[in-house]
């Protein structure tokens, strides 16, 4: 004989002020081994949660239901206020706010209410007793991109003392800070202040950098992941190389260079920009006539420290980590997608990635402002901001941080062209971070930049100037300017690499590709799936503070999960009878493989592996296995309450 | 007195029920014949469960899961699809109209979405009529 309570919340009148408390609780007193009932405002609060723990004692209770909010809300909160004196899994929450006072009438409500926690009663009274599965947990993190936000995460992971493998796709991390000129508000150099942090990462003794190389299988779960990297063929030994540049004014081929969207030349080996980490160079298999069959071999000639190796091969490494911090960044939206703006047909529209490189003293043209059609200098730059972002034909979202950077751009450009005339043709001015507002409001009153509230309805060539018509939409006036240059503050796009790396990871991306977080607003961090967490622009368009105060946050996650020498695990995993026939059923749906055959044939399961998902459960011909708390009889139980 | 149907809906916990969820934080109203067990996924759902409902008095079935891709146990819904198919052609042969179940893709943003289906699965349910074997 079961000994069950029932606890109806009124969450003050959320749900009082529609369903009939006092109703619920008598009916359900009525119920079969259901001993004690009642009411109270505020379940949640602390003498709520006292009653609960004084009626378990005093009715000697050892099931309980609570009518309430969503168990999202407070099923961890009731279980753990009640967990020395019942088992956790005995708790069960009534969901009757979200999916009944909130949604329903009054009288509707209240028989719905009954029926619902009449369903968990049930529920109750079939759970087992669970105590939650120890699970190892391997303490070493995986770190994929090596970006500011995948530096930051892995330093600070080191830091507390466990060891991180930063794997970055390039020949040097850094990611897209790296390319940067100066960052806003502060105008701090963007190399100047990333270089240190590039240098720490890889000195750390704790981080073991993987450049040149990419993530290609991952396996298992939480504390225990078995990932597979593939280290591409750089064709050059990093330890040996000097990076003294012998090599690369020895090679013969000349390729437009990845850095500078190709507006620099560069050798088949070279060095991505000169404060690459690691400092060596990488030869191209692409344009290298070295590694084909018919070698040239002229750097290997060269070099002096015999750090060339053509026949270098792809190398597989195999790695056991506990966490997984996801930081593979952004892409700028394809400039070609915007026919509107002209793009792909005219080398005088650029990309803001292009204008950083531009404005950068290392950059293709050393900082000068040009026109790339006919190299000279650009007297009158428009910048568009929101080019294919907060428009439905594009991308609908803001990418948060277009209207800085276009700010930024113009106060620098001003500062490169003294009499130079910026415009910025924008929709909404969005400043929300410390200190933008008053960096807006510089640029716009001392710099005297040309602001011009309305998107541009037209953009073409006409002889050497680029010509952009439009509508200052706050003076109701057209607008028809001669530019030089036109700059796209292109929508911020997750990196394209992230689809297959949410495959590989099987964790869910929202409709733009951007990594889904577990709630976004109190899980901001994390992965649904457990041990898997994301940081920085892959996650959503956001500046440097924000990318790097989340790569600290997912890095506190690590640290704290690592903090464990076991991990628990939930215990709600399929149990295997001894009916089993061999049939095979089971073994080949399981989604996660935590079905194994034994010497008989016969299935049983792996405990760490299974995920309870219960599809086998549903599976089995022959009923063999069973998911505790969610059994077959006690749904079915729950089927007749509610139809009764 | 119109008729009001009886309908179990069996929601998945990571989207669907998370979509009724936000369907109710967004204050999104739906008729209140429709009512909830949670299970951990739509694969869960054994046709058997479906049939127990219909035999004790359902007139409706509803079965909610993660959109293709999205399960969160990599392919739960796609065999929860499977068996909806089958236990439609089932219902069928048993002369119960097939459009009694209904499996629909709600994922855990999709609050809207949750009200709008579950409506008009009722509207249906309620045009068609008690159960055949019941009438």
């Amino acid at each position: 004989m079961a000994r069950i309570g029932v606890f109806v919340c009124h969450c003050g009148l959320n749900i009082a002020g529609v369903v009939d408390v006092k109703k619920v609780a008598e009916e359900l007193i009525k119920e079969k081994d259901v001993v004690y009932a009642t009411t109270y405002t505020y379940m949640c609060s602390d003498p709520g949660q006292n009653l609960i723990r004084e009626k378990i004692k005093e009715h000697k209770l050892d099931g309980v239901v609570i009518a309430a909010c969503s168990p999202s809300m407070h099923e961890e909160t009731f279980r753990n206020a009640t967990r020395d004196l019942i088992n956790p899994y005995k708790v069960e929450i009534a969901n009757i706010r979200e999916q009944c006072s909130w949604v329903h009438e009054s009288k509707d409500a209240t028989e719905k209410a009954i029926k619902i926690t009449k369903a968990l009663v049930e529920k109750v009274r079939g759970n087992d007793e669970l105590e939650p599965i120890k699970i190892d947990v391997e303490k070493k993190a995986l770190v994929i991109g090596g970006g500011i936000a995948g530096i930051q995460a892995s330093l600070d992971i080191a830091d507390a003392g466990y060891e991180v493998i930063l794997v970055e796709k390039e020949p040097s991390i850094g990611g897209r800070m790296a390319q940067l000129s100066e960052t806003f508000p502060t105008l701090d150099c963007s190399q100047c202040i990333l270089t240190p942090k590039m240098v720490l990462a890889a000195r750390h003794p704790n981080i073991k950098l993987l450049t040149y190389s990419e993530v290609t299988g991952i396996d298992g779960y939480v504390g225990n992941f078995k990932v597979t990297i593939k280290k591409k063929p750089r064709y050059i030994d990093v330890d040996k190389c000097t990076a003294c540049g012998d090599c690369e004014d020895a090679c013969i081929v000349v390729v437009p260079n990845e850095f500078d969207f190709g507006r620099k030349p560069r050798k088949a080996i070279y060095i991505p920009f000169p404060q690459a980490v690691p400092a060596a160079y990488v030869i191209d298999e692409q344009s290298c006539l070295g590694v084909a069959p018919l070698r040239c071999g002229e750097c290997a000639k060269v070099c002096e420290a015999n750090a060339i190796d053509y026949d270098m091969q792809p190398e597989y490494i195999e790695e056991k980590v506990g966490a997984i911090v996801v930081a593979t960044g952004y892409d700028l939206y394809d400039k070609n997608n915007l026919v509107e703006y002209g793009y792909g047909e005219d080398p005088d529209i650029i990309t803001s990635l292009e204008f950083e490189r531009m404005l950068s003293a290392g950059g293709p043209t050393q900082g000068k402002i040009i026109k790339p059609s006919n190299g000279k200098e650009a007297k009158k730059i428009v910048f568009i901001q929101c080019a294919g972002s907060r428009d439905k034909n594009h991308k609908p979202y803001c990418s948060s941080i277009c209207c800085m950077y276009t700010a930024k751009h113009a106060l620098l450009f001003k500062h490169h062209v003294e009499d130079g005339e910026a415009y910025v043709f924008y929709i909404d001015i969005r400043a929300t971070g410390k200190n933008y507002e008053e960096f807006i409001a510089r640029v716009m009153e001392e710099e005297r930049i040309n602001y011009i509230r309305g998107k541009p309805a037209k953009i073409y060539r006409q002889g050497d100037k680029i010509i952009v018509e439009g509508v200052d939409t706050l003076l109701g006036k057209s607008v028809k300017i001669e530019a030089d240059l036109v700059v796209l503050a292109l929508a911020v796009v997750p990196s394209q690499d992230a689809k297959k790396l949410a495959r590989l990871l099987k964790v869910a991306t929202d409709e733009h590709g951007f990594f889904k977080e577990a709630h976004p607003k109190l899980r901001p961090v994390e992965a649904v799936t457990r041990g898997i967490f994301f940081t920085g622009c892959c996650q959503s368009p956001k500046d440097i503070p924000s990318s790097v105060a989340q790569a600290s946050a997912a890095a506190s996650k690590v640290i704290a999960m690592f903090s464990h020498d076991k991990l628990e695990k939930e215990p709600i995993v399929a149990v295997f009878g001894d009916a089993c026939t061999g049939c095979r059923t089971c073994f080949y749906i399981c989604p996660f493989n935590a079905i194994q055959l034994d010497s008989k044939g016969k299935a049983y399961n792996i405990e760490a592996l299974c995920e309870g998902c219960g599809v086998c459960v549903a599976a089995c011909p022959v009923g063999n296995i069973r998911l505790p708390n969610f059994d077959d009889e006690q749904i079915k139980k729950m089927v007749e309450v509610i139809l009764e | 007195m119109s008729f009001e149907p009886k309908i179990v809906a069996f929601l998945c916990n990571w989207c669907a029920y998370a979509g009724a969820d936000l369907a109710g934080v967004s204050r999104l109203k739906y008729p209140a014949n429709i009512i909830p067990i949670k299970v951990l996924c739509s694969g869960r759902i054994d046709p058997e469960f479906i049939l127990h409902a219909f035999r004790n008095g359902a007139d409706g079935v509803f079965v909610g899961g993660c959109h293709p891709g999205d399960c969160h146990y990599i392919k739960g819904n796609y065999y929860a699809r499977r068996r909806i198919l089958l236990t439609k052609k089932l219902l069928k042969e048993m002369g119960i109209n097939e459009r009694r179940l209904r499996l629909e893709w709600v994922s855990a943003t999709e609050g809207r979405k949750f009200a709008t289906v579950v409506s008009q699965f009722v509207e249906e349910i309620r045009q068609l009529g008690p159960l055949e074997a019941r009438k």
